[in-house]
């Protein structure tokens, strides 16, 4: 048997905008993504050049050398919106804030070996600092990049990646017990040590990159590709005998992260390489420069990470897992 | 070993600004090249105070918790086809003011932001540059989902992002915003988080959200309060930027004193459409106004600026202009769309007898005197001939874009004309407030995209009327015209279980 209550129907005289029906190519109910992101950035009549650099309108498709008939071709896996974007990061940090005080109130690191931690601190904490680069880099693209349904995403990422240098920030605070010399000493690593230089000198060089789709590929599609399984795979593998799940447990939101993010990031490079034989040698051209100069500035890292002339053996199979994934998701051999 | 308590400060500086290094590989310069060029001397980034404190993992969740609130209301709401609960139909018509003009500044302040959020040279004003950015992409999303509903029921919504690029009045806000977006950081932060968000967000979006209230639109007033912490944030940092420029050093005060001179202007010519809402558009009105500026900028603003004096700030030129104008701008500017009605995206009207009787209430020394008599001449024309439109398309001012209608500040019945020559051409203003802020910077004001000059180079689809109404993707019949004859009120009617007064509507609608 059914029950039903009755309501006052109403017929709509329309479904969705003009311009999200033009797209769907009919008037019908559009998800809120779609009505979230669809030509939400000003395309013309632009009333004044930016006196920041006035060859350009303020919003100008030739700010990168990628071209593409329609800007909105792009479309998020996720479908995150601001609304669907901050729900899934509020899941995730909710996890993450139990692991942090999971590991706290168990007294987790004391059973991690003074060594494990040392090597911890050595090679995670510095890398706060990358993440802050990362976090300008996505933001120069939001700031920059052609239509929203990039710019949303990269707008999030950017947040994501101040986020993430938070997390490793309390890391070393949690290893020090807020003293801050972790925080310190992984500082004077990063401008002064010399395995963590040539990584510093990358950094620096994406902050001054100005095609931003190119610096998209630098940093969302190769650093990011090498880092991550470098960091959050290889060298969490090799912590274990000494610390057991301990910081796995402190990384479990880089490692979830790293797993959406992906998906989002080989779609985006599917459907620019897709769009025309020009993208796909430019992006091919880019990935292959920034594989070498990512992997060559990751090269110290990892050896300090995994054991001296370890390094250039797992960056090898990285670089070619990245090439495999790069081909099977996004479309792009190389 | 037992952790050592931080407090909130000390762990925010360790979560922010201790992520910043000074770079050695590249220049400063060239990592941020826009930090220098407008003139603003900063000694020392690390003095800017953070107003929030507010960590990634703290601001997600808070920010979901309000989003699922939001939206399970607004979920509701389009259920119970809530849409129908407002006062009259008539309010509708300040919401498509608000998608249409105001949305699209939500978005191109995420993007402004962001460009301040990567230029700033200080992980401070970056972090805090960048939550706003972040938000505001929140209020332009939060806003399309939530109107939404009512683009389904109404006319007038349904190409609100391509009219925004497009429609004449349109330019008013773009151009707003195109101006400081253009400008670099320190100019638009000034702009944006100080001149609009500081001292004159109660008057731009709180009007549009206490109407919502008063005129039961549920889902718009949810949404109002569910970004008012949000607003609350933005206002405290653009007190705190302006602070910031003024104690770094002195040679800073006369350059952020021309920028809050040329942005109050800016933001109060802006707000001449929400003074005509406020006034006319709403069937249950808040305040006039006169009220609200008495109260949000001659009192709120004049203790702000008593504050800022000790910097050398003074009030912004002009100021007692906007005074003078009170008891007549809303006139004035309704009084344009009416003009121009069959080429708006809303509907106009005259306002009835109840309506008149608040009007000169409220404006006893200007309503029965000088606007009166305008609208029973109008009444009596569109009883006696139909609905008159004015054919002749407006001269617009040259900075802030509105047909020159505006008065005289001392004389309410003489149109005021200023105008300049630049370069052998003459440009045209509606006050000295414009007139001043073209002269200071007339290399920039001579490019802006002005619609009636559009029509008349040919840019905008034809010279005819339809023509540019379809240029506008403006639906004739629909979207546009006087409401007592309109689809809308039509539907409304219908909806309301008045059938045979909605027939009505649309036979004469059809017979016009």
């Amino acid at each position: 048997m059914s029950i039903e209550i009755k309501t006052t129907s109403i017929e709509p005289i329309r479904h969705t905008f003009s311009n999200v029906a033009a797209r769907l190519g009919v008037d019908k109910p559009a998800s809120r993504y779609q009505e979230a992101t669809f030509d939400l950035q000003a395309t013309v009549n632009f009333h004044y050049r930016p006196t920041w650099d006035p060859e350009f309108e303020l919003f100008d498709e030739r700010r990168t050398a990628i071209r593409m008939q329609d800007w909105y071709s792009f479309r998020d896996p996720r479908q995150f919106y601001y609304g669907t974007w901050t729900m899934a990061r509020a899941r995730q940090q909710d996890v993450a804030e139990r692991n942090f005080a999971f590991v706290e109130k168990r007294n987790l690191l004391d059973t991690v070996s003074d060594q494990g931690k040392a090597k911890a601190a050595e090679i995670l904490v510095p890398l706060r600092h990358m993440e802050y680069a990362a976090n300008l880099n996505n933001c120069y693209i939001t700031a920059y990049g052609f239509g929203t349904a990039i710019t949303q995403a990269t707008s999030f990422n950017a947040i994501d990646r101040l986020g993430i240098a938070q997390y490793l920030s309390r890391l070393g605070l949690l290893l020090d017990g807020n003293s801050g010399q972790v925080l310190d000493q992984a500082k004077r690593d990063w401008l002064e040590a010399g395995h963590w230089q040539p990584l510093r000198e990358l950094a620096e060089t994406l902050l001054v990159t100005k095609d931003w789709f190119e610096l998209y590929v630098a940093q969302n599609v190769v650093l990011d590709g090498l880092l991550y399984p470098l960091v959050y795979e290889r060298f969490d593998a090799a912590l274990a005998p000494e610390a057991g799940s301990t910081f796995s447990m402190l990384m479990e939101f880089q490692n979830e992260w790293y797993a959406d993010t992906t998906r989002w990031v080989d779609a985006t490079i599917k459907t620019a390489v897709a769009e025309s034989d020009a993208n796909r040698e430019q992006i091919g051209n880019w990935t292959r420069d920034w594989m070498q100069r990512c992997s060559a500035a990751l090269g110290p890292v990892a050896d300090q990470a995994l054991g001296a002339n370890q390094g250039a053996t797992v960056l090898g199979e990285l670089r070619d897992a990245l090439v495999q994934r790069l081909d099977k998701k996004a479309g792009l051999s190389l | 070993m037992s952790a050592k308590r931080m407090n909130l400060r000390e762990k925010y500086q360790r979560m922010t600004r201790d992520l910043a290094w000074k770079p050695s590989y590249q220049s400063e310069d060239d990592i941020f090249p826009q930090a220098k060029y407008e003139g603003i001397i900063i000694h020392d980034w690390d003095k800017w105070e953070d107003p929030f404190r507010l960590t990634v993992d703290a601001y997600w969740k808070y920010q979901a918790e309000k989003e699922r609130k939001l939206y399970a209301i607004i979920e509701a709401f389009a259920q119970n086809n809530a849409q129908l609960n407002v006062t009259d139909a008539r309010y509708i018509n300040s919401l498509k003011l608000f998608l249409t003009g105001v949305t699209p500044l939500e978005y191109a302040a995420h993007r402004g932001f962001a460009m301040s959020g990567r230029n700033f040279p200080g992980a401070g004003p970056q972090v805090s540059s960048q939550f706003q950015s972040i938000d505001e992409l929140r209020h332009a999303q939060t806003q399309i989902h939530t109107i939404s509903q009512y683009n389904k029921y109404f006319n007038g919504f349904h190409d609100w992002r391509h009219m925004h690029d497009r429609v004449w009045y349109l330019s008013v806000p773009k151009s707003f915003f195109d101006d400081a977006m253009s400008a670099g950081p320190f100019e638009f932060v000034t702009a944006i988080s100080f001149s609009f968000e500081y001292v004159l967000t109660n008057l731009l979006f709180m009007p549009f959200m206490s109407g919502a209230a008063y005129n039961d639109d549920m889902a718009t007033v949810t949404f109002g309060f569910s970004a008012q912490s949000d607003e609350s944030r933005h206002m405290t940092l653009g007190l705190e930027v302006i602070k910031f420029m003024l104690e770094q050093d002195e040679r800073n005060v006369p350059i952020v004193q021309k920028w809050i001179d040329k942005w109050f202007w800016r933001g109060y010519r802006l707000l001449a459409l929400v003074s005509m809402m406020m006034d006319y558009m709403l069937p249950k009105r808040v305040m006039s106004w006169q009220e609200a500026w008495e109260m949000y900028f001659e009192e709120n603003g004049g203790a702000l600026f008593e504050d800022l004096a000790r910097y050398g700030i003074r009030m912004p030129k002009y100021w007692e202009v906007s005074v003078k104008e009170k008891n007549r701008l809303s006139h004035e500017v309704w009084s344009i769309f009416y003009n121009y009605g069959h080429a708006a995206a809303i509907h106009t009207w005259l306002p009835d007898e109840n309506e008149m009787a608040w009007l000169s209430e409220k404006y006893p020394e200007t309503f029965d005197k000088y606007y009166r008599p305008r609208f029973d001449h109008w009444r009596k024309h569109h009883q006696e001939h139909g609905r008159w439109y004015n054919n002749t398309l407006p001269m617009l001012c040259q900075t802030c874009q509105i047909p020159m209608a505006f008065t005289e500040p001392d004389d309410p019945t003489q149109i005021c004309y200023r105008s300049s020559e630049y370069k052998g051409m003459q440009y045209h203003f509606c006050s000295d407030g414009c007139k001043d802020i073209f002269d200071d910077e007339p290399e920039k004001f001579v490019q802006a995209w002005l619609p009636v000059h559009q029509i008349y180079q040919g840019n905008c689809g034809g010279a005819s009327v339809p023509e540019v109404l379809e240029w506008y993707h403006l639906k004739h019949g629909q979207d546009n015209l006087e409401y007592l004859d309109s689809q809308d009120r039509a539907n409304w009617l219908r909806w309301k279980g008045l059938t045979e007064q909605a027939e009505a509507v649309l036979q004469k609608a059809a017979n016009e």
